[in-house]
């Protein structure tokens, strides 16, 4: 996999938010991560990290602070030509984490999916259109009769797959999917997870899986990051972060996985972490190599702490 | 109602009217939660959790009905000591009487109950102005101090802040803060912690345990997340199409489940040794409310079904004290049914790992 191109490169992406004259929110610190076409890219992290932040700079929702995104071979980090900008909204496809405040609604559930079908004039005829939706809808568990429903008349669950439907339907090569599952009962989950696999093996789709839920994290993903204040702590294989986490930050997050087993969770206790009385500065650490793809970012003296 | 019941939802029933037709959502709800007590409400996603919840704060929409059934609400607090039918109550004394200072819910969908224009610190000291008179330095003290509570760092430069400055898990503990501000007797919480990563959510969940140690409230959570439900339940309700199909500890649904669908909900959920190529699914899909259920509306998609599944509807069968299950498999009269190898070993497998927790 390490000799192909890459479908998305990312280098020292930082994303500042200014809320008042004294008070900026540094949301992402000079990220760096690539994602190979076909592959599934984990991010996981405390909340308010910077990972909806991450996706919504790809997606070019935020102008990024600073740093390079390449994407397909296209700059896409600065200001965009028209036909560079096209091939991204096309290509790039985001499940938003907040299903609600991203659907119309005033539109129907037929007219919310095939938006960006619509947009990029992709169907030959209303018929063609129609059949998409519904074929998109039955892949996601859902049915014809949704269509012509509005997004309130859904479940939390059902709302989501709206998401995941519109994102799907047009066959990208990279779909950013925040948070994407977490609202769905387990076994549609399975299912939706299941769909995700399909599709990649069938178009080598490529996913960036934002999620909090590491048992599905560690499932899906090949690679995995770990994101803290807006640095990226640890990356590797899933098989490296689960086998050999080094950072405290990691130690604490896959001790906190909640154990569905009522005797055992019931007397668990997780290890904790603090960053600001850990006396960590992550300004001042850089990446280390630790074996194949596994890195961690820290000084000298913070590694030899944590082996 | 017993004498420490705070909640008892019976045969509810209630409807949508669309454009295809009439949706029978909740087809006959019943369930008991004592005081002091965790209930945790599972089930398929559509299958009636929050509507249920809706209905007992009221706030079904416009377009919604109860056609049956009763909510029956005690409260310990001083101005109003008998059950109540929280569906006979109409808008105005639900908000004034109930909603937020004896009940407060947390909706799964942050954005939605956030006001998008209003500061996060004046919707957290909303509720204590509105219902206790608390005066403004006061409240104003009390919501930094939630927000420190539930885990936002710079609490006092937080309370400028509007929901869209906030990540989704932010807005979620602001949401949580709003609920626990009025100190309310009941408190729902649906999907409390779906957006928040695995530390916050332990603490989360420790800081509501907590409070609801100290001051004996009752809590209803909703959630897809079995390790959650593991963490903090009592007792378990499983829903599928509009019904609770199992109820029973916490122990007794994990352990030892009757009802098939509850075995494909275990069956399906991945845990950290899963390494299939493909995670176990429950065949199907669910039924479609709008046409009138004949029988076990699980049956199309039930392995285990038995011929009179597709024509009557199962009863509510005892396995303990605690612990029932509609099914017909648990009739005297059926062929002997044990839930999935598969199923079995991870069983057996947990047990073990409690086992070994336990020495
Ligand atoms: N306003 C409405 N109009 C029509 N149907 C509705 C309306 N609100 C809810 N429903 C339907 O009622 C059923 C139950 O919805 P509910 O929101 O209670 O599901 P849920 O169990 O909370 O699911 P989830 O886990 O996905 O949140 C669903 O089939 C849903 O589509
Ligand atoms: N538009 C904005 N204006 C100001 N601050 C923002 C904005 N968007 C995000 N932030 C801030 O950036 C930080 C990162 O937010 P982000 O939404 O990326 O977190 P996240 O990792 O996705 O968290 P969660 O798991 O809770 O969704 C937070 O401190 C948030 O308050
Ligand atoms: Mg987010
Ligand atoms: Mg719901």
């Amino acid at each position: 996999m390490e000799n192909k191109q890459p479908l998305l490169s990312v280098e020292g992406l930082h994303q500042h938010f200014k809320v008042s004259r004294s008070y900026t929110v540094k949301a992402v610190n000079g990220v760096d991560f690539v994602i190979y076409p076909g592959e599934t890219y984990g991010l996981v992290g405390e909340s308010g990290s910077g990972k909806s932040t991450i996706g919504r700079s790809l997606i070019r929702l935020y102008n990024p602070t600073a740093g390079k995104i390449v994407f397909d071979g296209e700059n896409i980090s600065g200001k965009m030509s028209k036909s560079t900008e096209k091939h991204l909204r096309t290509n790039m496809q985001m499940i938003f984490q907040d299903p609600m405040a991203c659907l119309n609604p005033r539109k129907k559930v037929l007219e919310i999916i095939a938006q960006g079908l619509d947009i990029h004039h992709i169907c030959k005829n209303k018929k063609e259109r129609e059949d998409m939706v519904y074929q998109i809808l039955e892949k996601v568990g859902l049915s014809k009769e949704h269509a012509n429903r509005y997004p309130h008349q859904f479940s939390g669950g059902q709302r989501q797959r709206i998401g995941i439907a519109r994102a799907l339907i047009m066959n990208p090569k990279l779909i950013i999917a925040d948070e994407a599952i977490s609202a769905l009962d387990v076994s549609i989950q399975a299912q939706v997870v299941n769909l995700m696999k399909d599709i990649q093996k069938e178009t080598n789709t490529a996913i960036l899986f934002i999620a909090h839920d590491l048992s599905m994290v560690k499932y899906i993903s090949d690679r995995i990051g770990v994101l803290h204040l807006g640095y990226l702590v640890e990356t590797g294989t899933t098989e490296e972060i689960f086998r050999n986490p080094i950072h405290p930050y990691t130690k604490s997050l896959l001790s906190a996985i909640p154990h569905p087993n009522p005797i055992v969770e019931k007397s668990r206790v997780s290890v904790t972490y603090n960053y600001v009385t850990s006396g960590i500065d992550y300004a001042k650490g850089s990446q280390n190599h630790i074996e194949g793809t596994h890195y961690v970012l820290g000084t000298k003296e913070e590694l030899e702490m944590w082996a | 109602m017993e004498k420490n019941t705070i909640l008892s939802i019976q045969d509810l029933s209630i409807s949508f009217t669309t454009g295809a037709g009439e949706v029978s959502a909740i087809r006959g709800v019943n369930f008991d939660l004592h005081r002091g007590e965790t209930i945790a409400i599972v089930g398929e996603s559509g299958s009636g959790k929050s509507v249920t919840m809706k209905a007992i704060m009221g706030i079904l929409s416009s377009n919604g009905k109860v056609n049956s059934g009763k909510i029956l609400f005690s409260s310990a607090k001083e101005d109003m000591e008998e059950d109540i039918d929280l569906l006979k109550l109409d808008k105005k004394e639900m908000r004034r009487k109930i909603n937020g200072k004896r009940i407060a819910m947390i909706f799964q969908d942050p954005m939605t109950s956030l006001n998008p224009v209003m500061t996060i610190g004046a919707q957290i000291m909303e509720g204590m102005k509105w219902h206790y008179k608390t005066p403004k330095k006061e409240a104003y003290k009390r919501a930094v101090e939630l927000l420190q509570l539930v885990g936002i760092t710079d609490a006092e430069k937080r309370m400028k802040n509007y929901p869209h400055q906030l990540s989704g898990g932010m807005r979620q503990r602001v949401v949580i803060a709003i609920a626990l501000a009025c100190n309310p007797e009941l408190l729902i919480c649906d999907e409390p912690t779906t957006a928040l990563d695995v530390t916050i959510q332990a603490k989360i969940l420790e800081l509501i345990k907590d409070i609801q140690k100290k001051l004996d409230i009752s809590v209803i959570y909703i959630t897809h997340d079995l390790g959650v439900v593991a963490k903090v339940a009592d007792y378990v309700a499983v829903m599928y199409a509009g019904k609770i199909v199992e109820k029973g500890l916490v122990n007794e649904i994990f352990y030892e489940p009757k009802h098939p669908y509850t075995w494909g909900l275990l069956s399906a959920m991945p845990d950290l040794d899963t390494n299939d190529d493909k995670l176990y699914t429950i065949p199907g899909t669910p039924p479609n409310l709008v046409n009138k259920v004949a029988g076990d509306a699980f049956a199309p998609r039930n392995i285990f079904a038995l011929n009179i599944d597709n024509r009557l509807e199962p009863p509510m069968f005892q396995v303990s004290e605690t612990h029932f299950a509609s099914t017909w498999l648990l009739h005297e009269n059926a062929p002997k049914t044990e839930m999935p190898v598969e199923l079995k070993a991870r069983v057996e497998r947990m047990l073990g790992e409690a086992k070994k927790d336990g020495e």
